[in-house]
């Protein structure tokens, strides 16, 4: 029945308790005990991507109109285990020039980073990699050592495509690490900690989606901008740059920064559904944890189905128009948002926390419609004045006047 | 708490081993037939001309100085955070005149022109 309820924290119970029998020192027991876990969680993340990039493909087929994978085993399930395989043969190519370190460093540093924030997300009440005290700080972090790994590529590279590529993508990395990291102090505002587990147990009464909605939805955008997903993903432009920082790389080098990409992409969706979405709550979570584990899935894939949305539907941004919206709307907007939530959250302390929700709900909608105006204000402006910022505008307008038909 | 730490630095090993190994035996699997066109820098096509590191739109640094000032913010709002819900609101007014004061210095920024991409 303990299986059934928990089997995840019933096999490592188990584990831990034979390790112990072994008769091994007290410290060997840990440390073995720990890197078991280490090297499980980290290959079933490595194998997870199989899956993902399948079902990435199968939804953007759809999108497309198009069937997708659909010759490999059934419903084409195998086809990213074919593509491996294939890549796993291929030879690898080393540019003349090229920084060797930094180049073959790369990769690795790449898959690493992502597989690291895995280390802290709680799959469910009793599985927890371990609850670090400063848990979505170190996933900032972390997830900021990704970035290092894309300056290498593109720096060892010895091309200038992927130096152009590099430092795009670190612009626009870091760029859009401003409103994520202040759109995530909401939530630490709101839990009074850092421990990842523990802003999950915060949401047990109301998710921070719902008390805080603006926060959420900079910290989304955010997200996708930090896996370089479209529609942010003119810093590997097919077109313009030809792949951006990893166009020396071939073989499984080029596969892993691949396997990075979408195993970034899903783990944002986790971290989202874990800071925002209640995590692994849900009724009867607390008491059957396998059912947490569930619901976190659940909640990350829908999460994860909306970035696929984004990517199949939107348009590419201009290198200008992504810098904009990041510096003079996101930003500006979480600044405001924390003072505002700050304020209104000490103001509104002693009331129950029915009225403290509906309090900063009001506050979040309020900014959120403060700033669609002021967007639409500033575009009416801008069309009406002749700024450098329209090409596109005054190529029609004197085409048109020399056009014959006129 | 330290165990936690471990496990990190366990983790972190197996992390950068994992991807390390795998390329490894890709490498010993894969053939290896290199030759001077195959290896010259991809350009299109055209033979590259002049260095390849070559320099930098100023913007980047532009950029790359405003985001220091934010991330160091972000450091030292961290602990009023977390602390939030036990102080008191006088406490939280000076968190707000902290942001406050870094607003200015973004809107200088601002006004200055650094923040637009030409």
């Amino acid at each position: 029945m303990d299986f059934l309820r928990d089997p995840f924290g019933f096999v490592i119970q188990e584990y831990t308790g034979w390790l112990g029998g072994l008769g091994l020192p007290a410290g060997w027991v840990d440390i073995i005990a720990k890197l078991t876990g280490a090297l499980v969680l980290a290959t079933g993340a490595m194998l997870f991507v199989v899956f993902l990039i399948w079902y990435e493909r199968k939804l953007i087929g759809r999108i497309q109109d198009r069937f997708g994978p659909n010759r490999v085993g059934p419903w084409g399930i195998f086809q990213p285990v074919a593509d491996m395989l294939k890549i796993f043969t291929k030879e690898y190519i080393t540019p003349i020039g090229a920084d060797k370190f930094a180049y073959n460093l790369a990769p690795i540093l790449a898959v690493a980073a992502v597989l690291l924030l895995w280390s802290v997300l709680p799959l469910s009440v009793t599985v927890v990699g371990t609850d670090l005290n400063v848990g979505l700080l170190f996933l900032v972090a972390v997830g900021g050592l990704g970035e290092m790994s894309y300056i290498l590529a593109g720096w060892g590279s010895n091309n200038k495509y992927a130096l152009l590529g590099a430092f795009r993508l670190v612009a626009q990395l870091i760029s859009y690490e401003v409103p994520l990291v202040l759109s995530a102090l909401v939530p630490v505002m709101l839990a009074g900690t850092l421990s990842v587990n523990g802003i999950v147990q915060a949401q047990e009464s109301v998710w921070f989606i719902v008390a805080a909605p603006a926060a959420a939805l900079i910290f989304f955008i955010a997200s996708i901008a930090e896996i370089g997903r479209s529609p942010f993903d003119l810093i590997e432009a097919e077109s313009e740059l030809v792949a951006g920082y990893n166009i020396e790389y071939s073989g499984l080098k080029f596969g892993m920064f691949f396997v990075a990409e979408f195993l970034h992409a899903f783990t944002v969706s986790m971290i989202f559904a874990t800071v925002f979405l209640g995590g692994w709550q849900g009724p009867g979570a607390a008491e059957i944890p396998v059912l947490g584990f569930v619901y976190l899935m659940l909640k990350t894939f829908v999460v994860y189905f909306v970035t696929i949305l984004f990517r199949g539907t939107l348009p590419r941004f201009r290198i200008d128009q992504m810098m904009n919206l990041n510096w003079k709307v996101l930003t500006p907007l979480s600044l405001a948002l924390i003072m505002a939530m700050a304020i209104v959250g000490g103001l509104t302390r002693e009331l129950p926390v029915f009225w403290q929700v509906i309090a900063f709900l009001l506050v979040n909608l309020l900014l959120l419609g403060a700033t669609d105006q002021l967007m639409r204000l500033s575009q009416s402006r801008k069309t009406k004045s002749n700024l450098p910022m329209q090409p596109l505008r005054k190529v029609l307008t004197t085409s048109t006047k020399h056009g014959a038909g006129e | 708490m330290l165990g936690n730490w471990l496990y990190i630095g366990i983790f972190a090993l197996v992390a950068l081993m994992m991807p390390a190994l795998t390329i490894f035996i890709a490498g010993i699997l894969s053939p290896k037939r290199p030759d001077p066109i195959k290896n010259s820098t991809y350009e299109c096509g055209v033979e590259t001309v002049g260095p390849n590191w070559t320099q930098i739109k100023i913007q980047y640094y532009v950029f790359a100085l405003v985001f220091l000032i934010f991330d160091v913010e972000a450091v030292l709002l961290f602990p009023w955070a977390v602390a939030y819900q036990l102080l008191p609101l006088y406490a939280i007014i000076e968190g707000v005149l902290f942001l406050l004061i870094l607003v200015v210095g973004f809107l200088y920024a601002w006004r200055k022109g650094a923040l637009e991409w030409f």
